[in-house]
């Protein structure tokens, strides 16, 4: 390869936030042509370190070099006249407006809508992106509104891209096409720097990857000479094994059937179309799809928070009785003595209170007990040591807001919580949404602990390889109707990849 | 090693949480910073010397033991107002009508005081006002409520609006009920007879709001912290989806509050009616309701921090048309002081959650 020259070199970059340290004198070199994985768990300062390349934040000590000259980065425009540009994990597009008008939106200069389109469609065929300049952004996919970011910061001149989490929302096909793009871009001299979880898009993606953990810079080394097993360990710091366990179903029994569920969100749009499924007990059913096919409203119809259009859903006790769980909301569930959990998708919005302490939310189950008109907060309180100290949930105490702790120790609380009330059903959605690996496992670990226990459970999970690994069988949603569902032992990846994007997985339309 | 570059000044982080020392200091060195502030604009603007004009102030609200105990009882007055609207605000259910469900209630009072005289026992038409006032009170609270919770409509506005019903209500009465004709007031009601004028404790006119103050101030501490109710109250106020998830049910928790609040709202117009006033006018609530949900803010909806902020503010009202005739100033002045000392309490706040770090020169680098 041609002589790489550092597009940017940070040295003892160091930030703290009041006395935690986010990042401590982090040494970090970034080169043209190049696209560099940073990796580390949560809370290990990979956004961090970002954020200030981006001008979000200014570092307390080290400095910035940009193509060998020191740079002071004080804001994002300074960033931008630096030529560095961040695709954030949401999207910043105002909806009602057109592709173009988003990307113009807040350059100086005369306003020239149709200059503007034609240099967008130049940049577009130089890397291959796929975008209609006069399309509004409320009738694009998400990949698409992902594409007018990149194609954003592009037009603004960018030759350093930062992509945070670029494939969280996007399906297999989706990403592959992103990293065709990317690796256009690197071949034009760009510099990528791209954060991600998923280990196997590192190693089919980046040419160097560079480790953070603790705040810490720890190595980087190319994607060629190391292994994902080296990877994982130095983010981690310690050995660890990646194989999430999948015993096979013990007697089971269906526990929920769903009967041609139909469900219309506020607005009237159609969210699922007859959907039928059975979920049995001791036996994981993975729900795949593109984010926002109506995942969400199927959870939350089962657990009695949606509003649902026609369509039964039952739940069958042991011994064969069946109950209506359709039209009754969580406390009647609950009342009719159906033990169900539910761990949302948006946690601090639903499943938890981020200003309370975790005494406090683990209370939102259980606040009713007791006959007087008081709270008894010594239950729960046991229950948030206990919890605390068996699923090791790193906080200051339990008298923290729980919005303090970072999302892998929210979700271990939550979680937590949730099997605390020893479920025979257990929904969970995006359970390890930005958690980092250690606690992604930790929570596969529990997940089918509760299987283990007979209960029956729900995942909805966007990483596929995840979910072909912890499911038993898999039934894929496309548009809010069902697919598929299949045998997770006896699939691929390709396949439930074309299930997500067309009715039955058939190839004829794209 | 390189030129230095221009670099910020300062920039501005987010503190962890204070120890409950360091953030009272804050606000004590707030306080005092404001009162030194004062007292240089005093000394400026009108040449008189500031000690004087502070002792003053003080004279003003303790210098007699009747003004000790009108600053007492306005004290619990507004505190009681702010322990009304608190719950409400806790649930983020912008009550800000606490002016008009004080004056209905105050209206039901007066109605009851006017309309049963002659027709019931003194101890009756007492009762009967008791209930009136804080049915009335909560039937203010109610119907912005259900509003809310059927057809989510902005609370905000329509709390305000039923400030100016009651107003508009109480000018009506009063002109029904005007004593003399003509006059356009009532006057005081029953003043021979006494009938429906709240008992007077330990023979102190005073003493009765201050009890109430007190036993509403330790009621709504537990209800907030330590109820079923309380709780269910804060969930909703944070996040309206947790409390779906685990089964509140929202609008029904948005009008049992707001039925509170009103109620209590409804007690202080009792209060002012029968207790302190013996009449109403379209003032009589005296923007307290507006005060107070300065007061129950600055107290971080805490009842017993509202004990003190309420003493504050009443304070320095109360000093306030002290000096304005001692010292020939015109009563607006006062409203400066009090904006002065508001605007170090509020500002401080900011102190307690960030800090501003001024930027070190590396001395390492320079070995």
């Amino acid at each position: 390869m041609e002589t790489k020259t550092a597009a940017v070199s940070m040295k003892n970059v160091s930030k703290t936030f009041g006395t935690v340290i986010a990042n401590d004198k982090v040494n970090l070199d970034i080169y043209k042509g190049e696209i560099l994985a940073l990796l580390g768990e949560n809370g290990s300062g990979k956004t961090t370190l970002m954020n200030m390349l981006s001008g979000i934040y200014f570092p307390d000590e080290g400095q910035i070099f940009i193509n060998g000259k020191e740079a002071v980065i004080k804001s994002p425009k300074d960033a931008l006249s630096l030529g560095i540009g961040m695709v954030h994990q949401h999207f910043k597009l105002i909806d009602v407006l057109s592709a173009t008008e988003n990307i113009i939106l807040g350059l100086e200069g005369k306003l020239n809508i149709k200059a503007a389109s034609g240099k967008i469609e130049e940049i577009c065929n130089k890397y291959g992106f796929e975008v209609n300049p006069k399309q509004k952004i409320y009738d694009m996919s998400v990949s698409q509104k992902q594409t007018v970011e990149i194609v954003k910061v592009l037009y603004r001149g960018a030759d350093i891209l930062i992509l945070d989490e670029p494939t969280a929302v996007l399906t297999p096909q989706e990403t592959e096409r992103l990293f065709s793009v990317l690796r256009k871009m690197r071949d034009d001299g760009k510099a990528i720097i791209i954060i991600t979880h998923k280990m196997h898009e590192v190693v089919s993606l980046s040419d160097r990857v560079a480790v953070l953990r603790d705040g810490k810079y720890i190595g980087s080394m190319a994607t060629k000479d190391t292994t994902v097993t080296e990877m994982t360990n130095m983010m981690v710091g310690h050995a660890v094994t990646l194989n999430i366990e999948r015993p096979d179903p013990v007697n089971p029994r269906p526990r929920i059937e769903v009967q041609g569920l139909t469900v219309r969100n506020e607005e009237g749009i159609l969210k699922l179309k007859d959907v039928s499924f059975t979920a049995n007990s001791g036996e994981i059913l993975g729900i795949a799809g593109i984010s926002g096919c109506g995942q969400k409203e199927l959870l939350e119809a089962i657990a009695g928070l949606q509003v649902t259009e026609s369509g039964t859903i039952s739940y069958v006790e042991d011994d064969g009785t069946r109950e209506m769980l359709i039209g009754k909301d969580p406390l009647r569930i609950a009342e009719m003595g159906v033990s169900l959990s539910f761990v949302p998708e948006d946690r601090l919005g639903m499943g938890l209170v981020g200003n309370m302490d975790l005494t406090d939310n683990m209370m939102l189950r259980s606040f009713r007990r007791g006959h007087t008109p008081f709270t008894n907060r010594k239950p729960p309180k046991q229950l948030a040591t206990d919890v605390v100290k068996n699923l090791d949930v790193a906080t200051p105490g339990i008298t923290t807001p729980i919005r303090k702790l970072s999302g892998g120790n929210v979700q271990k609380v939550l979680v937590g919580r949730e099997i605390a009330s020893a479920p025979t059903v257990l929904l969970t959605a995006y359970a390890v949404r930005g958690l980092d690996i250690n606690s992604s496992y930790t929570i596969y670990e529990l997940i089918n602990e509760q299987k283990k226990k007979g209960v029956a459970v729900i995942f909805v999970g966007e990483d596929l390889d995840v979910l072909l690994e912890i499911s038993d069988r898999i039934m894929v949603l496309c548009g809010g109707q069902v697919s598929g569902i299949v045998d997770a032992r006896k699939t691929d990846k390709n396949q439930v990849g074309m299930m997500m994007t067309s009715i039955g997985g058939s190839e004829n339309h794209e | 090693m390189n030129e230095k570059k221009k670099e910020p000044f300062f920039h501005i982080v987010k503190r962890d949480a204070l120890p409950w020392y360091k953030s009272i200091g804050i606000r004590a060195g707030a306080i005092v910073l404001a009162l030194i502030l004062c007292a240089v604009v005093t000394t400026i603007t009108t040449g008189t010397n500031p000690i004087q004009v502070y002792k003053s102030i003080f004279i003003g609200a303790f210098g007699t033991s009747r003004k000790a105990w009108i600053t007492f009882q306005n004290i619990a007055i507004l505190l009681l107002i702010s322990l009304a609207l608190t719950p409400a605000f806790k649930m983020r259910f912008w009550n800000i009508g606490g002016e008009g469900q004080v004056l209905i209630g105050g209206l039901a009072a007066a109605a009851c005081m006017i309309c049963l005289d002659d027709k019931l026992p003194n101890a009756l038409v007492m009762v009967c006002m008791v209930i009136a006032s804080i049915a009335a009170g909560a039937v203010w609270g109610f119907i912005p409520a259900f509003f809310k919770a059927k057809w989510n409509t902005n609370e905000t506005l329509s709390t305000l609006m039923l400030n100016y019903i009651a107003t508009q209500l109480v000018a009506f009465f009063i002109i029904v009920w005007e004593v003399p004709k003509g006059s356009g007031k009532i006057g005081i009601i029953n003043q021979d007879s006494n009938i429906g004028w709240l008992p007077q404790i330990f023979g102190s006119k005073y003493l009765l709001s201050i009890l109430v103050a007190v036993v509403i101030t330790v009621f709504m501490y537990i209800y907030l912290n330590y109820s079923k109710q309380g709780y269910e109250i804060s969930v909703v106020g944070e996040s309206e989806n947790t409390a779906k998830y685990v089964g509140i049910k929202v609008e029904k928790v948005i009008i049992r509050t707001m039925l509170l609040s009103g109620a209590v709202c409804g007690l202080v117009g009792l209060l002012l009616v029968g207790g302190i006033n013996h009449t109403i006018t379209t003032t009589i609530a005296g923007g307290q309701g507006f005060t107070a949900v300065l007061v129950s803010w600055m107290s971080k909806f805490n009842p017993l921090t509202m004990i003190f902020s309420s003493f504050l503010i009443v304070f320095m009202n109360r000093g306030a048309s002290e000096i304005s005739t001692n010292f020939g100033l015109n009563h607006s002045y006062s409203d400066i002081l009090t904006g002065i000392i508001l605007f170090f309490i509020i500002g401080c706040e900011f102190f307690i959650t960030y800090k501003i770090q001024f930027l070190k020169k590396h001395k390492k680098e320079e070995q």
